[in-house]
């Protein structure tokens, strides 16, 4: 099965790389832009385990490896 | 005093800190693989700067959940001391071992330059023959070294005194411009709150001599086999 965990930096936590992306966007001509925030995708694939039980595991392996509490946020989506 | 000294995979201030125990300090010292758990020779351990694993993930995240580092604790309750520099200090914060975290600085840009240190703390192993208040110069060389931490984690430092270097101006001010990455409060080194670990983003290894500018980095070391000397006390085992 599939999963994804889309890791963000908490809410408040200033976010230099994409506020030099808006930046760079606005210079592109894109001022609508108001803000930006950089993230990263975590695609995992994994074998044994489904649904609930997987989602568990990988809410193990963020807690433990995957995210820093200090500064990041995440959600996990499981694919099946 | 027996000092080792963690080599990870993309460690690369190694070598540095082993010239400086062997050569200027003239004290024993021996590398540490990172798959290393028995630490029972040594007196103090060093988390050296680089890039371990790449800094893939996060800075230090990885070797922060490496054999060494998980065998820290019943290192550091059996008395031992461990002090960590750039990498190192993130790996530590990475590890939970120190509080808060270290995010890409500020300036987006990788800053390799002299700094001015204020100490803050005078009352630890690491730190216990410097004054409060006297001003140290050693370099950084980082691109990710901005502290962070919440606002109550920031208030429980102060009190607790476990800022121990904040980044000044040469005479002394902490200001915003003598602040090299964004530093929350120009912090750039904290202690744990048994003051058995430190974390600073300097570089005391290459202020160790003359020749490279400066020996304000030996005050650390000194500081350190002082604290063997005087009291020993750190040394329960």
């Amino acid at each position: 099965m599939k999963a994804r965990v889309l890791v963000r930096l908490k809410p408040g936590i200033l976010d230099v790389q994409g506020a030099s992306v808006q930046r760079a966007l606005h210079g592109l001509g894109f001022g609508e832009v108001q803000e930006l925030r950089v993230g990263k995708v975590l695609e995992l694939e994994l074998d044994g385990v489904a649904g609930e039980a997987a989602r568990r595991r990988i809410e193990e392996m963020c807690a433990r490896l995957l995210t820093n509490p200090v500064i990041e946020d995440y959600t996990v989506e499981v694919m099946g | 005093m027996n000092f080792g000294v963690v080599v990870f995979p993309g460690t690369w201030s190694d070598c540095d800190f082993h010239y400086v125990i062997s050569e200027v300090l003239r004290q024993p010292v021996r590398y540490v693989w990172h798959r290393d758990r028995q630490l029972d020779d040594f007196d103090c351990l060093i988390l050296p700067g680089g890039f371990s694993y790449g800094d893939y993930l996060r800075a230090g995240a990885v070797a922060g959940r490496s054999p060494v580092v998980e065998a820290l604790p019943e290192f550091m309750a059996k008395g031992g001391l461990v002090l960590g520099s750039c990498n190192g200090f993130q790996i530590l914060c990475e590890a939970k071992l120190l509080p808060g975290a270290l995010m890409r600085n500020e300036c987006l840009q990788y800053r390799c330059q002299s700094t001015h240190l204020r100490v803050e703390n005078a009352e630890t192993p690491f730190t216990r023959l410097m004054r409060p208040g006297q001003i140290l110069k050693m370099p950084i060389s980082h691109g990710e070294g901005k502290f962070y931490a919440d606002a109550e984690t920031l208030r429980r430092l102060r009190d607790q005194k476990q800022i121990v270097f904040r980044y000044c101006a040469e005479d002394g001010r902490v200001v915003k411009d003598a602040n090299p990455n964004g530093s929350l409060d120009n912090i750039a080194g904290v202690i744990n709150e048994e003051g058995t670990v430190l974390g600073l983003m300097p570089h005391p290894e290459r202020a160790s001599e003359n020749a490279m500018g400066g020996t304000d980095g030996l005050l650390i070391f000194h500081s350190l086999l002082g604290s063997l000397v005087e009291d020993g006390s750190f040394l329960k085992r």
